[in-house]
């Protein structure tokens, strides 16, 4: 008889990293190492950088998948797991905002102005901008 | 009439320029292909994430995320306009910025304050000019846009979220619908509404582990960061499929201004022979 089995997929922002069916999945949760097996409750967790390993159904090895954090969801009958692409640190989101909001305000300083806008008159400009892509068109025909 | 000099000159100079144009349009073509590509691989990521998300939203959930609860009193709105490092690409940007302005103002007439981030020079380029409050921003994405680089104006607008800054977020993309066709929008990240899985209404809840909160706040930035990353990588789609077809429509209008410069060129050519003739004939008759 074979063995029960459900379906795996691993995914990650930039590509898709495996799909198949599986017997048993093992990876690095938060707190530890969590073994799932087919008919698992629902499950869900953050996973540490490390190793899932999928026994395949059929196959003797298991498969090794590295992966540098992510979450992973258990359903019934499919185990999903969403990695991320990346190391990924608290302090390192923040230096992003912080770099993003900085040049923002570099930007700003260097030329820009901020304060009232006159949508009406936005508006019109972007309307005429459009107007003469139109009319280019046109006289091409 | 100008003369045969410089008809020759204007011709051989609107050859370089569409030269140019060839080759641009080449270039944006296999980046175009390389571009599908990536956004091709990012789907089964959106995808899963979708279900996960539409699970968690199903979950008999003893915490309810603020990213999925809508708030009546809106007084601030957020915007992540999404848009182009380079120009050349028709009306790419003008298309999308007309609906974000269009969006802003229904909003400016209730009352309430926008802020901006931009992605891309051309969305950083606009915003200024127009005076908008810009609060984050992030250039030089390049042709293949990696999701570390949009992390921080994401994140500026995640926190100003969180603690109440902005009721509302939306994003202002391009939705690559096929070579000639672009479609701009402006939709809404926040408060989200997932599709909530239709088999799942039995009462029921995960185990969290460590404990609820944590894990949905985590995969809800996730969530967000995965929306904005797939729209940058279809814009950039976007991006040289317009310019392909912008780079072509110049490379005809080229071969069209030659032609019409070539038939100038042979009139003005054949004239002069006619000149010298009659010239010479008339030289002829007066000896």
């Amino acid at each position: 008889m074979a063995a029960a089995t459900f379906r795996v997929d691993i995914v990650s922002a930039e590509k898709e990293i495996f799909s198949g069916d599986a017997e048993m999945i093992v990876a690095s949760a938060e707190l530890g190492e969590v073994g799932i097996a087919p008919g698992h409750t629902p499950f869900i967790t953050r996973i540490k950088p490390g190793e899932i390993r999928v026994k395949s159904a059929g196959d003797e090895e298991d498969l090794a998948i590295y992966v540098s954090g992510g979450i992973l969801e258990v359903q019934p009958y499919v185990v999903t797991v969403l990695s991320d692409t990346a190391l990924r640190a608290e302090d390192i989101d923040e230096a992003a905002a912080e770099a993003a909001k900085k040049e923002a305000e570099e930007a700003l300083a260097a030329g820009g102005k901020a304060g009232e806008v006159d949508y009406a008159a936005v508006q019109q400009q972007l309307a005429e901008a459009s107007a003469q892509l139109q009319l280019i068109k046109k006289l091409r025909k | 009439m100008p003369s045969e000099k410089e008809i020759r000159t204007q011709i051989s100079s609107i050859k370089n320029t569409q030269k140019i144009t060839k080759a641009m349009e080449m270039v944006a073509a296999s980046k175009m292909r390389k571009a599908q590509d990536r956004m091709a691989a990012n789907r089964p990521y959106s995808k899963k994430m979708r279900s996960v998300i539409g699970h968690v939203a199903s979950a008999n959930i003893e915490y309810h995320h603020p990213y999925l609860v809508d708030r009546p009193d809106v007084k601030r709105v957020g915007y992540i306009a999404v848009s182009t490092d380079r120009g050349l690409c028709g009306g790419l940007n003008t298309n999308a910025f007309k609906k974000a302005v269009a969006s802003m103002a229904e909003w400016s007439e209730k009352g309430v304050e926008i802020d901006v981030v931009t992605i891309g020079k051309k969305a950083q380029g606009f915003f200024s000019r127009m005076g908008a409050n810009i609060v984050g921003q992030v250039t030089d994405i390049g042709d293949a846009p990696e999701l570390a680089m949009l992390l921080g104006t994401v994140k500026v607008m995640l926190d100003a979220y969180d603690e109440g800054k902005i009721d509302r977020l939306y994003i202002v993309e391009n939705e690559f619908v096929n070579t000639m066709t672009q479609s701009p929008s402006v939709t809404q990240l926040l408060p989200a509404s997932p599709d909530v899985d239709e088999k799942l209404t039995h009462h029921w809840d995960y185990i969290y582990e460590p404990e609820s909160k944590t894990v949905v706040d985590h995969l809800m930035t996730r969530y967000i960061e995965s929306l904005v990353y797939q729209s940058v990588v279809e814009n950039v789609a976007c991006e040289m499929a317009a310019r392909m077809i912008a780079m072509k429509s110049a490379s005809d209008n080229a071969g069209d201004l030659i032609d019409d410069l070539q038939l100038k060129y042979n009139k003005a050519r054949q004239a002069s022979i006619t000149q010298e003739i009659s010239e010479i004939v008339g030289g002829a008759a007066a000896v």
